[in-house]
């Protein structure tokens, strides 16, 4: 359970997002502080996604911010997974700035959720990692213990 | 096999020091390594330095943590001095150039500013690092903002609350293992963490294990040194074998807590064989355990009578209790039979063409090949673990027989050599049916096998020695002979890794599969 550490920087991040969103972003369920959705649209008229909304789910370990999220593409109905070199059919996501690496304690889940709506919006490539069918059938692991080999973040 | 002029001939001249014949090797400096750089003088007397004696020896240094660190303090001191900057910074520079000081120094004499700035050593404001209560501060971490909230911020400005810092240090240090290049927690700040500001930031623990990973650095850093893998071993070993050097030699090193391991890619000792051999043929054997798994059960039925024999030695000259048959536990064989000249335990006959025409038929003769050598390479490994039972049960009895017979300590040593050099020469043995398996067959593996056997032949000889219940080992006799055996096996070792390095360092091994 998350207490303490994560507890009041949620609660903080939660009073400072209500109704107060950078556009495209919005808060789905924010129940306890260990895992929140919410949903994503990319605004520029890229045709890869256009009129569709994405759900993220983020969920927090006791040491947050300290440790980064596990962020995490989820599908429904009608929330597909978005289609993007960086990211597997199975909604995990290979960005550094959510290892632990690349991640750094000042993030937040507003700044994610913008770093994830550019990312997408800069893409140009409808497809999926290289490996994808493979990775998908086989992993086991969480997304936080796997070693992505970082592509170049300009993609 | 005279072979120093073509061993050579291959070489650089830079390895020739590593890989140079004893003749030229006795004044054991450490320019014998052929290092990039002048190490500093440890005060390594002369006996520090393991010479190689054997042309499968490798040159090797072992390293305490004392002199690890006593190593990095000259390097920092002497940056230190010649650029005339702080320790600190100077111990930040040279773990940001992986210890290669030489380049360090020109590097920052052509442009200071740009190696401080990309060592995380950005621009310089005066003082030593503290905490500080500011009024009106809010941890852009915690999002905690209450008056008297004690901060920190490095030289780059970026402030957090005490506790967050800590909490990020340890989540570094103690989950990622990360000391060298800890970055300030503001996102894309390159400022590296110093150890002046770590130790007035965390508890001691902490401090302990960050100094000692940073410890680590120097090491990891070095292509020439390695950690070794035993554990609880804090001991580092020095040897100048390169990677590219890995398929001409087997780099056996034995550390000061006698763990004696492969300085190529940290396995246990594996000599003879080179460590792309190894590699593959330990994931062969995973692969394939499920069908190697059966064979290397310990017990079978005896191939007379049928009744079930369990090995609890390792010798494989078997009795059967109820029988009195002997055969060979390897290859159920009549024991009498082995050490003639037309009977082979070790080799693997291949089935001529004709039993093997259909795939299926290949695919099973392939099966048995393996299994073979497979068999082998268990048996023996299983082996030095059940010879080491058995020194371990007759070390007790040996102490009751000492109060009882009057033997001394010293005495009963040689029951101590002995159980080494089994445990040493099954080790070579073992990996001699990994090597066996991948050879291709000509002239030269004739003689590798008639070697294996001799040595195999000396070894299971003095297994049974060994295996003597206690009242026969207390005769003096039998002492003798154990001895002289002892040394022949020991004797035996050394001719079949002298023979194998010297064609392996000569390229002239042929292989059934490339590496
Ligand atoms: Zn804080
Ligand atoms: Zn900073
Ligand atoms: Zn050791
Ligand atoms: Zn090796
Ligand atoms: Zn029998
Ligand atoms: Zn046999």
């Amino acid at each position: 359970m998350a207490t303490g550490f994560a507890t009041k920087r949620l609660s903080k991040e939660l009073s400072k997002i209500h109704g107060n969103l950078p556009p495209g972003i919005t808060l789905v369920s924010a129940e306890g502080f260990q895992e929140w959705l919410l949903d994503i649209q990319v605004l520029d008229s890229n045709p890869l996604y256009m009129n569709q909304t994405y759900r993220l789910k983020f969920k927090f370990s006791p040491s947050y911010p300290i440790e980064p999220p596990e962020v995490t593409f989820v599908s429904s109905p009608d929330r597909p997974i978005p289609m993007h070199p960086h990211i597997y059919s199975n909604g995990i996501i290979c960005l550094d700035l959510l290892g632990q690496q690349g991640w750094s304690p000042v993030q937040n889940v507003e700044s994610v959720c913008m770093s994830l709506q550019s990312m997408l919006t800069g893409n140009t490539k409808n497809e999926r990692p290289e490996g994808d069918a493979n990775f998908v059938a086989n992993n086991r692991r969480r997304p936080r213990d796997i070693d992505f080999y970082y592509h170049d973040n300009t993609v | 096999m005279d072979s120093d002029d073509d061993f050579m001939s291959g070489m650089s001249s830079d390895e020739d020091d590593v890989l140079q014949d004893e003749s030229d090797n006795d004044d054991g400096s450490v320019d014998d390594f052929g290092f990039d750089e002048p190490e500093p003088d440890l005060g390594f007397s002369q006996k520090d330095v393991v010479q190689k004696k054997k042309s499968f020896d490798v040159n090797f240094k072992v390293y305490h943590p004392e002199d690890i660190q006593a190593q990095q303090d000259d390097l920092i001191n002497e940056v230190n001095m010649i650029l005339d900057i702080r320790k600190e910074d100077a111990a930040i520079l040279l773990r940001h150039f992986r210890w290669n000081k030489e380049r360090l120094i020109e590097d920052y004499m052509d442009r200071p500013k740009k190696v401080l700035e990309d060592a995380g050593l950005g621009p310089n404001v005066a003082g030593p690092p503290k905490l500080e209560v500011i009024p009106g501060f809010m941890c852009d971490i915690c999002c905690e903002d209450e008056p008297g909230l004690q901060s920190f911020a490095m030289k780059c400005g970026h402030r957090y609350c005490v506790n967050c810092y800590r909490q990020y240090l340890n989540q570094k240090i103690k989950e990622e293992g990360e000391a060298a290049r800890i970055q300030c927690p503001q996102d894309g700040c390159k400022r590296i963490m110093d150890a002046k500001s770590l130790d007035l930031l965390v508890e001691s623990d902490l401090q302990q294990r960050y100094h000692e990973l940073l410890m680590r650095t120097f090491v990891e850093d070095k292509e020439y040194l390695k950690w070794c893998p035993a554990p609880d071993c804090q001991n580092a070993i020095e040897c100048g074998i390169k990677k590219k050097d890995l398929d001409k030699v087997v780099p056996t090193v034995t550390c000061d807590c006698k763990h004696r391991f492969c300085f190529g890619c940290i396995l246990a000792d594996h000599q003879p064989a080179p460590c792309d051999l190894v590699k593959k043929w330990l994931k062969k054997c995973a692969d394939d355990s499920e069908t190697a798994n059966w064979i290397s059960a310990n017990t079978k039925e005896c191939p007379k009578c049928n009744s079930t024999i369990e090995k609890n030695g390792g010798c494989n000259h078997m009795t059967c209790r109820k029988c009195k048959h002997e055969f060979c536990w390897m290859c159920m064989g009549l024991w009498s039979e082995h050490g003639t000249s037309w009977y082979n335990c070790n080799r693997f006959e291949e089935k001529s063409g004709s039993e093997a025409r259909d795939a299926q038929a290949k695919s099973r003769v392939s099966l048995e090949r393996y299994l073979h050598y497979y068999n082998r390479y268990a048996n023996h490994e299983q082996s030095a673990k059940l010879d080491k039972d058995i020194y371990q049960k007759t070390e007790k009895k040996m102490i009751q027989l000492q109060t009882a017979s009057g033997m001394s300590w010293i005495e009963v040593q040689y029951l101590n050599s002995a159980s080494q050099a089994l445990q040493i020469c099954r080790q070579t043995l073992k990996w001699t049916y990994a090597f066996a398996f991948y050879l291709a067959r000509n002239n030269l593996t004739a003689m590798f096998e008639d070697n294996q056997k001799d040595l195999e032949m000396a070894v299971e000889a003095l297994s049974e020695m060994f295996e003597k219940p206690v009242q026969e080992l207390a005769d003096p006799k039998l002492k003798v002979e154990i001895m002289d055996k002892t040394s022949y096996c020991t004797k035996r070792r050394l001719i079949l890794l002298a023979d194998t390095a010297d064609n392996l360092a000569n390229g002239v091994w042929s292989w059934s599969i490339s590496f």
